[in-house]
């Protein structure tokens, strides 16, 4: 019994800092539509700060606490900073470029925290007068347990009486439905934008903090809360501070009883649990539906066009140039275009569902990974050769996604975004956890090309075939009565409805497509590395296909391939800098700032004249 | 012979508001029927409760003798029923004529095939409908680029693509001038009579509804409180009254 009870406690104290980060999550997206990927790093950094602050302070009650606060406010200054500085250039520009920028902020958070504390996990000092345990029916559970089991629904009822008992709660909560409301209202929106941004840093500082004594501080806390807190915000509702609350203490308690069960599974839970509710309810459990909502900005002009005499001309002329690279350049740079080429691939089947098909993800990598594992598994398993596996790898993936576009076809906009990230994450932890059949975070080595293949020339020539095949068959779908089916959803649901067009049924083949083309890419990649890691499904890696179609451009074609290049060619130059995390970050920033219409956008933009057909 | 739209008791509330109230009403192939009513009457309700956008709570809506609610939009029209909408609503990143061209695709059941570009499908059929409606000078004009009134008439357009037999005209001339408004229903009214069509439309302007409608159906606050030819109407005690006592 007694036993029981703990483990409900610990699920409790569990869900108390995912609760706090999940709740400054929602209110700042309520709020802002900023989907703010830095909030896991904000998290970090609370945690990280308070580490320092304690151990600054002197030792005692009143002190530890006070380190506490001190780093949940630091962390909340941190917030409003980067929105002032940063975000609020960037309102005008189109919102999925905000994410970029976001983005942006993570990897150079990252990377400052790794400088200043050292790559080292760090061990949380614990609280004073909170060290004991205590005894329940012969069990026990750790007094600091019990405190953060409290603190959470204190917090809970501060912010519930913030946001309905003061002004600025109403003006919130009326931003929150409906933010034209808030220009109406007469209210300076900057202010308080800059003030939500301040809250929601804060929380995520103080989840950071509380949490620090229980699970120490380490490098890995952002993407993992991240991905947690999007599953908390979504299950509990957007915008809905009590359903965050309540989908946090379901997790909780998940991942306490999960452990008893089946330790292997806790992550699958988590993420399954997000599948479930998102099907019952499919705003969450007490979000109410929105009018479906565009992701607006980046794709509403985009007004593809079949390329004009010139671009086909400059295609060549680039085509030429891949044929011949072979003859001028080394190994090494044979090497890099083929992985130009792959991840050219993966974006463009990105772009494909993303710019067109007006659905956005979050979680792509789900099937880049899911080809290459798909590929490794059979050339390990039953020896497959090569081109079978390449083969089967975008059929396998292919299903995947239509299993995982089943659910997510059902949302849309940054809902859908979120379901395929938490889908994602299933697929990685499935990898991640079930190392008997997949190797775990080993990975799958020795995976390499057959004999006829394992020449550079030869395999550089393999993968240029398969990827230009695939990115104009994706470009040719794009221009024909399939893409422009996908784009009438996109544009106008009402008016694609209502001329005989089965939507949903469409955008979930929409993203089958996607999911195979992106699987086949993911089957080449094995081959040309050798081995996979779970790494190739990870959040980051995801993030990475995002930034590359969205540093493209997603109103141009081609902007996905301008965008791979310019970041595998990025990453390739900086990263055996020390700290080129920090360097890359700074560089997205600025490409943000820069150009908000992508790097291929921008070309259009500017010389888009020379390349237009003339009767357009 | 069944008639060509038969509703009968349709009903639908939100929340507490009944938007349609016990409405009944038919139309017969060949006939123009104007809805009338004050803001929030119901009109636009009743528009989507037939095409199938909102489903009814109690009533029934048969077209040719088939009962429709229940039935998706998407199914409703291919039960040969074109409408447009109150917001015009239309793929605005492409031009008019691949919106056209869209609908046709989907009439045709093309909107999977990926074996031919869009752009040598259905051109010449496309652009005799905007022939029809009197926008082919502006066929490769992108969509959200274009006038209101443009783009009603661009919904007209693909309204028509499934050869329908009921229009559902929702304001089809808002946003247009007097003299562009007169022309547009002019045509409707010609379009309706040549291919021996139904059409439902509303319309807040009084000369366009008396000159063109046969038949006319008043609805107040989710009531239909008066049916019947121009003549009647205009001569009904409670329409004079919501119309008189809601404007003076
Ligand atoms: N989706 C909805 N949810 C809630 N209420 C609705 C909804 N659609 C319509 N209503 C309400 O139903 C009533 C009828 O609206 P409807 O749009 O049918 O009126 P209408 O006659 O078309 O008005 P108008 O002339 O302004 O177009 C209104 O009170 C409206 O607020
Ligand atoms: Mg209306």
């Amino acid at each position: 019994m007694g036993f029981y009870i703990v483990q409900i406690l610990t699920g409790l104290s569990n869900a108390s800092a995912l609760f706090l980060v999940a709740c400054g999550l929602s209110l700042i997206f309520g709020v802002t539509r900023i989907v703010n990927f830095a909030h896991g790093s904000f998290y970090m950094v609370g945690a990280y700060a308070a580490y320092a602050f304690i151990a600054l302070l002197p030792h005692g009650v009143f002190f530890f606490w006070i380190g506490v606060l001190g780093a949940a406010l630091a962390v909340g200054l941190l917030g409003a900073a980067v929105e002032t500085s940063l975000l609020r250039r960037l309102y005008h520009a189109p919102e999925l470029f905000l994410l970029v920028a976001t983005f942006g902020i993570v990897l150079i958070l990252q990377d400052l925290t790794r400088w200043l504390f050292g790559a080292e996990d760090l061990l949380g000092p614990r609280a004073p007068g909170l060290t004991g345990s205590v005894d329940i029916m012969g069990s026990l559970i750790p007094q600091y347990d019990l405190a953060l089991i409290v603190i959470a629904p204190l917090i809970l009822a501060g912010i519930w009486l913030l946001l309905h008992r003061t002004r600025w709660g109403v003006l919130v909560r009326a931003a929150t439905e409906d933010r034209e409301m808030v220009g109406a209202l007469g209210v300076n929106q900057a202010t308080l934008y800059t003030a939500v941004f301040f809250l929601g840093s804060f929380l995520a500082g103080l989840g950071g903090a509380v949490q620090l004594p229980k699970g120490g501080a380490d490098l890995l806390m952002d993407m993992n809360v991240v991905a947690a807190a999007f599953v908390v915000v979504v299950v509990g509702g957007m915008g809905s501070i009590t359903g965050a609350y309540l989908a946090a203490v379901i997790i909780g308690e998940l991942s306490s009883f999960g452990i008893l069960v089946l330790p292997q599974s806790t992550l699958v839970m988590m993420f399954l649990v997000m599948a479930v509710v998102l099907v019952i309810r499919p705003y969450g459990l007490f979000g109410r539906a929105e009018a479906p909502e565009q992701i607006s900005g980046a794709v509403s002009v985009s007004l593809l066009q079949p390329a004009s005499q010139r671009l086909r001309i400059l295609g060549l002329v680039l085509l030429l140039a891949i044929v011949l690279l072979p003859a001028v350049a080394d190994a090494f740079q044979l090497v890099l275009m083929t992985e130009i080429a792959l991840v050219s691939l993966a974006s463009m089947s990105l772009y494909f569902m993303m710019g067109p098909g007006g659905m956005l993800s979050f979680g792509h990598a789900a099937f880049f990974g899911g080809g290459a594992y798909a590929a490794a598994l059979m050339v390990h398993y039953f020896q497959s050769p090569m081109a079978l596996a390449i083969g089967l790898a975008p059929l396998l993936t292919g299903l995947l996604a239509l299993v995982i576009g089943w659910f997510c076809v059902r949302l849309s906009g940054v809902y859908m975004a979120m379901l395929t990230l938490a889908f994602a994450q299933i697929c990685w932890s499935i990898v991640f956890q079930w190392g008997g059949f997949t190797g775990g975070d080993d990975g799958i080595l020795s995976i390499w090309p057959a004999d006829w293949a394992s020449g550079k020339v030869v395999f550089y020539y393999l993968t240029m075939i398969i990827c230009i095949g695939g990115i104009l068959a994706l470009r040719y779908l794009i221009f024909a009565p399939f893409g422009y089916t996908m784009r009438a959803c996109r544009d106008s649901a009402l008016r694609a409805e209502s001329i005989g067009i089965n939507l949903r049924n469409h955008q979930w083949l929409a993203f089958a497509i996607a999911g195979g083309f992106a699987g086949l890419a993911g089957g080449i990649y094995v081959f040309s590395k050798g081995s996979v890691f779970p790494d190739a499904m990870a959040i980051p890696r995801s993030f990475d296909f995002l930034l590359m179609v969205l540093l493209g451009g997603v109103n141009t074609v081609f902007g996905p391939i301008v965008g791979s290049a310019a970041f595998i060619w990025l990453h390739d130059k900086i990263s055996r800098i020390d700290f080129w995390q920090f360097i890359l970050g700074c560089i997205f920033i600025v490409l943000v700032v820069a150009f908000p219409h992508g790097i291929a956008g921008y070309v259009n933009r500017r010389f888009g004249r020379y390349f237009v057909n003339q009767n357009y | 012979m069944a008639k060509l739209l038969e509703v009968s008791i349709l009903s639908r509330s939100f929340g507490g508001i009944t938007a349609v109230d016990h409405v009944s009403f038919d139309l017969d192939a060949g006939q123009i029927i104007a809805m009338i009513g004050p803001n929030g009457a119901g009109k636009s309700t009743c528009f989507n409760l037939i095409n199938g956008q909102l489903q009814p709570d109690h009533g029934s809506i048969k077209i040719c003798g088939r009962e429709v609610a229940g039935l998706h939009p998407r199914q409703v029209w291919k039960l040969g029923v074109g409408r447009t909408f109150q917001i015009a609503s239309i793929f605005a990143t492409m031009t008019v004529l691949e919106n056209v061209q869209m609908a046709l695709i989907s009439f045709n059941k093309q909107a999977r095939s990926f074996l031919r570009t869009v752009r040598q499908l259905y051109v010449d059929e496309s652009m005799e409908l905007l022939r029809l409606v009197g926008i082919e000078d502006q066929s490769h004009r992108v969509c959200g680029l274009l006038s209101y009134g443009d783009l009603k008439r661009v919904e007209l357009a693909m309204a028509l693509t499934n050869q329908p037999k009921l229009l559902l005209l929702d304001e089809p001339t808002a946003g247009m001038e007097p003299s562009e408004r007169r022309r547009l229903m002019e045509l409707t009214t010609q379009i309706v009579r040549n291919q021996n069509l139904g059409a439902l439309f509303t319309e807040h302007d009084m000369d366009v509804v008396f000159t063109h409608a046969d038949r006319i159906i008043v609805l107040n606050r989710g009531e239909l409180i008066a049916q019947g030819t121009p003549e009647q109407v205009r001569h009904n005690d409670r329409v004079k009254e919501i119309y008189l006592g809601s404007r003076s």
